[in-house]
């Protein structure tokens, strides 16, 4: 080989000089940020030492779980979050399919209808269920109508969103076979682009729905039904069996819908 | 009298830089009219400007009386659903049947809803079975499209574009996809199926050997222009070598 006539330095290293620097700027900045984040917590240290006898003593509390109240109370606020979850998944889904065409550049040739559609988007998804529910609450007053729309609204963002990428996603082809047909734009959706993302928008409106059932629980702490308004109180009222109860039920429905979506999801995909 | 007359046609995706230069044509009213050339010179781009899948930059396509290029968008699709269309990738809609896909070439017929609830109409149900028979794929009619080989699914294609009962049938290197023995089977079907309703065909095709053999007409293309215009006997190993550009490589076309 004719290499060998002129040697090349071996010599081998990962980063360069310039690069050491950089990630030793970027591991004290990190380190910094914690430092300084620690210090605005304010941390109490005798709160800390003391939380394990806390926790233990809550525990005992809470031991045995107060099992009637379950019929009592517990099981029908359990079956409004369900219902909740569901209507709201259902009216969220609704109000984002629009959106998500809308916000889809090969189906929407518009720019700014993407633009605006996906402002809409953007905006539902980043203002949190609990803030839609404060402001339902105000305005419908405490009950499971704010807490649906709440869930409702918030999924506008999240179902719209992964909708028109679904749609973006999709191949061109059929599309631009049933164009040269002179098929007209509703028949090109419907015969084109939605037998194409039939299956990510079961996907992931069961997704969806998963996610509001443990968001619907949450939202009975600020008074839009639900079973969490029964947890609310039995802190408040210091019943802690109950408030076990309450945990366990919701724990057993969390896993439950986690397990039907994944079956449901596997037999779909 | 020519069923497509194309003058004058020109595009540039990017200015300055044209894909298709004046490029005229007069296409008989019957019989295969093969386009043949080296990729990239604009074949595809010059049968897509015909049904306006590409915007042509300038010059007039006439189809039935009227200069498509300046067509309005409602104007445009009318036109479309007399122009059928074959494509190298079939470009079927996967996840639906066969028959869905052969009828989904009445879409610009049926209304929307109609086509939604697959209500269409009963002839069209008829057109589409007799289609399938034709094409040899009726004991499939009810298979989901992604079921298909390749060579199915082209059938597929061909039968949906028929479907449209076109005066027209433009094919975008419909064979490139398949094998040798397959591809001779779809430029049959072709070939018989226009004959048999009087239809004009266009197909664009890098084999010479299936042009010559399939084409009344064969348009030799380099470089956005056409070099070669005529019958499939007339085209001399000259003529190629002018199409596909011989230098360089002595004896590519011999030699095989």
């Amino acid at each position: 080989m004719s290499a060998a006539a002129e040697p090349v330095a071996r010599e081998w290293q990962r980063y360069s000089c310039g690069e050491r620097i950089a990630r030793f700027v970027v591991y004290l900045t990190l380190v910094a940020a914690v430092v300084l984040s620690v210090r605005s917590v304010e941390v109490i240290p005798e709160f800390i030492l003391d939380a394990p006898e806390q926790v233990a003593d809550l525990l005992k509390r809470m031991w045995p779980p107060d099992a009637a109240s379950y019929p009592q109370e517990i099981h029908q606020a359990l079956l409004d979050s369900m219902h909740i979850a569901t209507v709201g998944t259902v009216l969220g889904v609704l109000m984002a399919l629009p959106f998500g065409f809308l916000a889809a550049r090969n189906v929407t040739p518009w720019p700014w209808l993407n633009w605006m559609a996906r402002l809409v988007l953007i905006a539902t998804r980043s203002v949190n269920t609990l803030v839609f529910a404060l402001f339902f609450v105000a305005v419908f007053g405490p009950g499971a109508l704010a807490g649906t729309l709440a869930i409702a609204f918030h999924s506008i963002g999240f179902i719209g969103r992964l909708f028109s990428e679904a749609l973006e996603n999709t191949s061109p082809g059929p599309i631009e076979a049933l164009r040269a047909a002179g098929a007209p734009g509703v028949s090109v959706i419907s015969f084109g682009y939605w037998p194409q993302v039939v299956p990510a928008f079961w996907s992931l409106v069961l997704f969806r729905w998963d996610i509001n059932v443990r968001e619907s629980i949450v939202l009975g702490l600020v008074g839009a039904g639900g079973v969490g308004m029964v947890l609310d109180n039995a802190m408040n009222l210091f019943l802690w069996g109950r408030v076990a109860m309450v945990l366990i039920a919701i724990l057993a429905v969390v896993v439950l819908a986690e397990v039907a979506v994944t079956y449901i999801r596997k037999k779909i995909l | 009298m020519a069923a497509v007359s194309i003058r004058g046609l020109a595009k540039a995706y990017v200015p300055g830089k044209p894909v298709l230069s004046g490029i005229t044509l007069d296409i008989a009213a019957d019989g295969i009219t093969a386009i043949i050339g080296p990729s990239g010179t604009g074949k595809s781009t010059l049968i897509r400007c015909i049904n306006r899948l590409v915007e042509p930059s300038a010059g007039e396509i006439i189809f039935e009386g009227q200069n498509l290029v300046t067509l309005n968008r409602a104007a445009l699709r009318s036109a479309r659903r007399q122009i059928g269309m074959v494509f190298q990738e079939y470009n079927l809609v996967e996840r639906l049947t066969v028959m869905e896909n052969v009828l989904s070439g009445r879409l610009g017929y049926v209304p929307p809803w109609k086509a939604w609830l697959r209500r269409f109409p009963p002839e069209d149900v008829r057109e589409a079975f007799a289609l399938l028979d034709t094409v040899g794929l009726a004991a499939h009619a009810h298979a989901r499209a992604d079921a298909l080989s390749g060579g199915q699914r082209q059938r597929v294609g061909i039968a949906r574009a028929l479907m449209q009962r076109p005066r027209l049938l433009l094919a975008d290197e419909p064979t490139s996809s398949l094998d040798p023995k397959t591809s001779v089977e779809i430029m049959t079907l072709l070939r018989d199926l226009t004959a048999a309703r009087g239809i004009p065909a266009i197909v664009n095709i890098h084999n010479v050997e299936l042009a010559k053999r399939f084409a009344a007409r064969i348009v030799g293309m380099s470089g956005g222009a056409v070099v070669f215009d005529g019958a499939p006997a007339s085209l001399t190993d000259a003529h190629l070598k002018q199409i596909y550009g011989g230098h360089g490589e002595k004896g590519w076309l011999d030699g095989e």
